[in-house]
């Protein structure tokens, strides 16, 4: 008895979080003039797709959606790069002014992104990067809370294992490829998926240095089919269903790494 | 520290360094040294493509400090950050304690409670766009419903940042979830079933086990969620664009429309420093704080 109460209200909660989606796949399925009746109809007629034509004729939503996996692949692979070489470092190397260094990495952490984005568009304005992937994917190829994340994972692994590749002769570059890459595939994995979809959900930066629809991601993208004449609500969430399949996908399928990213900051301390 | 090092320690210092460069030239080129020229900027005048023309000094904060449009800026971001923090966290334990309840399939539901991180704030904030209108939309309909008074929620300037808020609560829901399940996960079974011999109702147990043990936890979902409202800005881009007469013109809003509409550089860039100097202070405290160790583990 007590537990079925208890699934009643985790079926109320989840239906409370999922509401304002599951009402725009509804209406994304609607016709435009059943979009725009009052009082609203919650549950469609029928099956309508001509929504999704047309939000797919309106604008190049594959297009963006393209852009924005080759903007957020580019970063992740980036990061995965910059981050655990930086991590191998701080975790297994002695080496001077290491304190130092690392709080100059963790310090990076408190200057909001938005604080700098005038000289940053100026910066990239001035490489002529404008309205090209390296300009915004090159900017966040270096995380902090990624090295701090793989550093923390690093720190796991057993030390004896580096002594002893140190005494077979192997190289501390030679060791970190072989030896500590493929043990921290869950940490890679982490840091893998928690970047991918910060750089897919970007919004600031994209809309500040991309002009041209042939370079839009779809955050940006998303407002050509913003409601307004000639565009009706259920074409608008059409594009938003489309353009939010994939991260949607990436939390189920990826929730247990994200999770893992999301609280390695919250047990720091 | 700053001992010169030694030969040996010199080459260590080297053979580091080659495998932190990556990073270090990515942070000087797009962390330090842009928040120090925005420092600069916002110390000259600026022409229209940003370049510094007459040395002004501090006369920008003397001027910003004494406008109103800049006071009107930082009073809507507390506001914002009223409206947000507190009411996100709340809804967030709850949901995450009924989350941590041990039944069959609790999975499935720990998964849609942190649904909301998928959907990005384009997506969501044009969703809202059709539940907040006015003659046609969902909220509109439900207060009719009820006999309460329509609301014009983006268009009334005593609104729109109540409207803009039920957004960011909204997306912040599935961090928030996230975290404190977490927390709620590392406290030991064995003092709730202790509590439960000693007949605790289930009201008090979460009085006096969960919250105590819970306050690191929330501590941290606190300052990052100030931290977060504080850089809120797609939602407004879409959803109010500042308006209406200023009302959600939070300061990471007027920067974007100083530095890319009006390029005000230099404004903008005073702008940029002041959000610097407050996350940095919050950051700080919280490192203060957690020092202190003020908390029950």
């Amino acid at each position: 008895m007590k537990s079925i109460l208890r699934y009643f209200f985790l079926t109320a909660a989840a239906f409370f979080i999922l509401a304002p989606f599951l009402y725009a796949v509804s209406v994304s399925f609607e016709t435009a003039s059943e979009a725009a009746t009052f009082p609203p109809q919650f549950i469609p007629s029928g099956f309508y797709t001509d929504s999704y034509s047309k939000a797919i004729a309106t604008a190049p939503i594959f297009h963006f959606i393209l852009n924005s996996f080759i903007v957020s692949l580019l970063v992740t692979a980036g990061q995965v790069f910059t981050c655990s070489l930086a991590a191998f470092a701080f975790a297994f190397l002695e080496f001077p002014y290491k304190k130092l260094l690392f709080a100059l990495f963790l310090s990076t952490m408190m200057i909001p992104w938005e604080a700098t984005i005038i000289p940053n568009y100026f910066t990239i304005r001035s490489l002529e990067w404008l309205d090209t992937y390296q300009g915004l994917a090159v900017p966040f190829f270096a995380s902090a809370f990624g090295t701090f994340l793989l550093r923390q994972y690093f720190q796991t692994l057993p030390r004896e294992i580096f002594e002893a590749a140190r005494m077979d002769g192997c190289g501390h570059f030679r060791f970190f490829i072989t030896m500590v890459l493929p043990l921290s595939r869950p940490a890679l994995a982490t840091l893998t998926v928690y970047a991918f979809l910060t750089t897919y959900n970007q919004y600031l930066w994209p809309l500040l240095i991309t002009n041209t629809d042939n370079m839009r991601t779809v955050q940006i993208g998303l407002a050509m089919l913003q409601w307004d004449q000639g565009i009706s609500w259920n074409t608008t969430m059409a594009g938003i269903v489309l353009v939010s399949l994939p991260t949607i996908l990436l939390l189920v399928l990826g929730q247990k790494q994200l999770v893992r990213g999301l609280t390695a900051g919250s047990t720091k301390g | 520290m700053f001992i010169p090092p030694k030969k040996k320690s010199l080459l260590q210092l080297v053979q580091s360094l080659s495998y932190l460069v990556p990073s270090l030239v990515l942070f000087i080129c797009f962390v330090f040294y842009p928040l120090l020229k925005s420092a600069q900027l916002s110390l000259f005048n600026t022409d229209l493509i940003g370049q510094e023309t007459i040395y002004i000094g501090f006369q920008r904060y003397i001027d910003m400090f004494s406008s109103l449009q800049f006071l009107h800026s930082l009073w809507a971001t507390l506001l914002f950050t009223i409206y947000t923090v507190l009411p996100g966290m709340l809804i967030a334990l709850g949901l995450a304690y009924i989350a941590n309840w041990q039944l069959r399939g609790i999975a499935v539901f720990q998964t849609i409670f942190a649904f909301p991180l998928s959907i990005a704030v384009a997506g969501a904030s044009m969703i809202f766009m059709m539940l907040f209108n006015p003659t046609a939309g969902v909220f509109a309909y439900f207060l009719q419903v009820f006999h309460l008074p329509a609301i014009s929620w983006l268009a009334d300037p005593n609104w729109s940042l109540i409207s803009v808020s039920l957004v960011a609560i909204w997306r912040g829901l599935g961090f928030n979830i996230i975290i404190f399940l977490s927390g709620l996960q590392s406290i030991p079974k064995h003092l709730y079933e202790s509590a439960g011999i000693d007949g605790a109702s289930p009201w008090r147990q979460f009085i006096d086990i969960t919250l105590p043990l819970l306050s690191p936890t929330s501590f941290f979902v606190f300052i990052v969620s100030i931290i977060n409202s504080m850089q809120t800005f797609g939602e407004i881009n879409i959803l109010t664009q500042g308006g209406p007469s200023e009302s959600t013109n939070v300061i990471v809003y007027s920067i974007y429309r100083e530095g890319f509409f009006n390029l005000n550089y230099s404004y903008a860039s005073a702008e940029s420093i002041i959000l610097f100097f407050i996350i940095l202070l919050l950051t700080l405290f919280e490192f203060w704080v957690l020092e202190r160790k003020v908390f029950y583990r």
